[in-house]
């Protein structure tokens, strides 16, 4: 058996402010297999958010160790392991559709043929070929995460960590960027670790659910999602589906608000 | 979708026409403000009285709107280096600031002092040390001119989005690439805000420089001039006012231009 691409092992965060210290997240260990497609669901603050950006190397863990691709997160960050995307789009305001997704590869000082193709390529893959010289305001919320999804392939990274992506999205474009999402992740063959709010997206999507308890979170129950893939609309309507999505629905213990799905206060709007 | 363009050039003739409108509804208000109130001419000439000023001879034989035009010319340029001095000043400083807590908190409270200082005790004394000729003007146009621009671009520099930050960091880019790549464009607005009021603020230093004694050029001089001959030739002295007015507004315009250009991916650009 290879050795895990994401390993976990006893990972806790305490945020120290002003007001005292929170604990977000106690003694998370977990591994991902090469390939896989883990979701983390769990109620608001119970410290997903956070746990992501532990992978990343964005935020350090105050205990427990990240092993990334064999090495340490910090690594793996320096040697670009990852590409982010986040629950805005985060593009860079003057540049413009090809720009955007062309600035991993100037930072990386990838040679100038590179820089030229790869971008549309990218852009074809996410099927905005025709939207290269436009800025991001002129593109819709859909279209924007798109490009930024776009963004986080152009390295071809090992790893894709991403922070509820489709939060800020209406239900049909969020099912279309599901689809879309899958086929992406199938032809890159990149690792996805997946935070969301959305019970039924997790379910889609997965090869995994983590489902984490509220604060401070940690891991109250992982649901091997045993769907057909590749997966299509028709998933959706198998009674399969219904069942892990009642199955991930119980395990989140008396959180009302997961049910409904509702929009997140202080999110992310239109920028 | 890309229609934005469009709609402005459209819009340019409409826009002159109401400037227009605009320089004419003051021109009525101005007359009839001098008959209800029945004001002398020293008090306020008529327009066509400041209109003829610039037709009358000088005591040189020229024409005073040819006098005007070379004085103007001589404040602009000065205003223009000036102005070029102060924003390069005040970039390094706010670049400076940006960097170091340190320095910032070292520094701030003298740059802050610097502009409580009235420009007009202190420009005597820059013009005592630099001498008349214009580089002094332009060094009195650029101590108005750094403060905006300090302030604005070391607040926009830090006002860089959380996770625009994160991706930077996510992507392990160097801290030069933050600074050229996100830094510097992200605060692009911040410092033409601050470069649009550094522009009037250039020219008001120029003019200001060359009220001193020894000074030969400028519109400073003429107001200067016309101010000591008010009580025969008021129009003069507001003709002068009217074309030191002028190059403001040009200024203005000018970097205002500039801004729509080199800013043109914000939907945030202010149009005039």
């Amino acid at each position: 058996m290879a050795s895990p691409i994401i390993a976990l092992d006893g990972v806790a965060k305490t945020f120290e402010s002003r007001a005292g210290a929170t604990e977000a997240l106690r003694a998370v260990s977990l591994a991902v297999d090469a390939g896989e497609f883990v979701s983390i669901i769990g109620p608001s603050g119970c410290g997903k958010s956070s746990l992501l950006r532990i992978v990343g190397d964005l935020v350090d863990p105050s205990a427990g160790t990240v092993r990334v691709n064999g090495k340490s997160a910090r690594q793996a960050r320096l040697d670009r392991d990852y590409g982010i995307v986040f629950q805005t789009p985060v593009l860079y305001e003057w540049r413009t559709v090809l720009e955007n997704v062309r600035l991993p590869l100037e930072l990386a000082g990838r040679p100038s043929g590179e820089r030229e193709q790869r971008p549309r390529a990218l852009l074809r893959l996410v099927g905005l070929e025709e939207f290269a010289g436009h800025y991001p305001w002129q593109l819709s919320g859909g279209m924007q995460q798109r490009v930024s999804i776009a963004r986080a392939l152009a390295l071809n990274p090992s790893i894709l960590l991403m922070d509820e992506p489709f939060g800020a999205l209406d239900e049909m474009t969020r099912e279309r960027l599901n689809q879309e999402l899958l086929q992406v992740c199938a032809e890159t063959a990149a690792t996805a670790l997946f935070v969301t709010h959305s019970i039924a997206e997790a379910v889609f999507l997965s090869t995994r659910i983590v489902v984490m308890s509220p604060r401070p979170g940690c891991i109250e129950r992982v649901v091997a999602v045993d769907l057909p893939r590749p997966r299509a609309a028709k998933t959706r309507a198998l009674p399969r589906f219904f069942e892990l999505v009642t199955e991930v629905r119980q395990s989140l213990r008396e959180d009302p608000g997961l049910a409904g799905d509702p929009p997140r206060p202080g999110g992310p709007g239109p920028r | 979708m890309n229609s934005t363009g469009d709609d402005r050039a459209a819009s340019r003739p409409r826009q002159a026409l109401r400037s227009l409108g605009v320089i004419g509804a003051m021109a009525v208000i101005w007359e009839a403000a001098k008959i209800m109130f029945a004001l002398p001419s020293y008090q306020l000439p008529h327009l066509h009285e400041i209109a003829a000023d610039f037709l009358r001879e000088g005591a040189g034989g020229e024409r005073w709107f040819w006098i005007m035009a070379q004085n103007a010319a001589y404040t602009a340029l000065e205003s223009l280096i000036g102005f070029a001095l102060g924003g390069i000043t005040g970039l390094v400083l706010a670049v400076a600031f940006a960097h170091s807590r340190w320095l910032e908190r070292g520094l701030l409270p003298y740059v802050v002092a610097s502009q409580t200082v009235p420009i007009l005790a202190i420009a005597p004394m820059i013009v005592v040390w630099l001498g008349t000729s214009w580089f002094s003007k332009a060094v009195i146009a650029a101590y108005l001119t750094f403060f905006p621009v300090t302030v604005n671009m070391s607040r926009g520099l830090r006002a860089v989005d959380a996770d625009a930050l994160a991706l930077m960091r996510a992507l392990s880019a160097s801290s030069r690439q933050i600074f050229f790549k996100l830094r510097f464009p992200a605060s692009l607005p911040y410092l033409f805000t601050a470069l649009r009021i550094s522009a009037t603020a250039s020219v008001i230093g120029a003019i200001v420089g060359e009220l001193p004694v020894g000074s030969r050029y400028g519109m400073g001089v003429v107001i200067i001039n016309a101010a000591q001959y008010y009580n025969w030739r008021p129009a003069n002295l507001w003709a002068a006012i009217l074309v030191s007015a002028v190059i403001g507004i040009l200024f203005y315009h000018a970097v205002a231009a500039v801004e729509r250009r080199v800013v043109s991916w914000s939907r945030t650009a202010p149009a005039i």
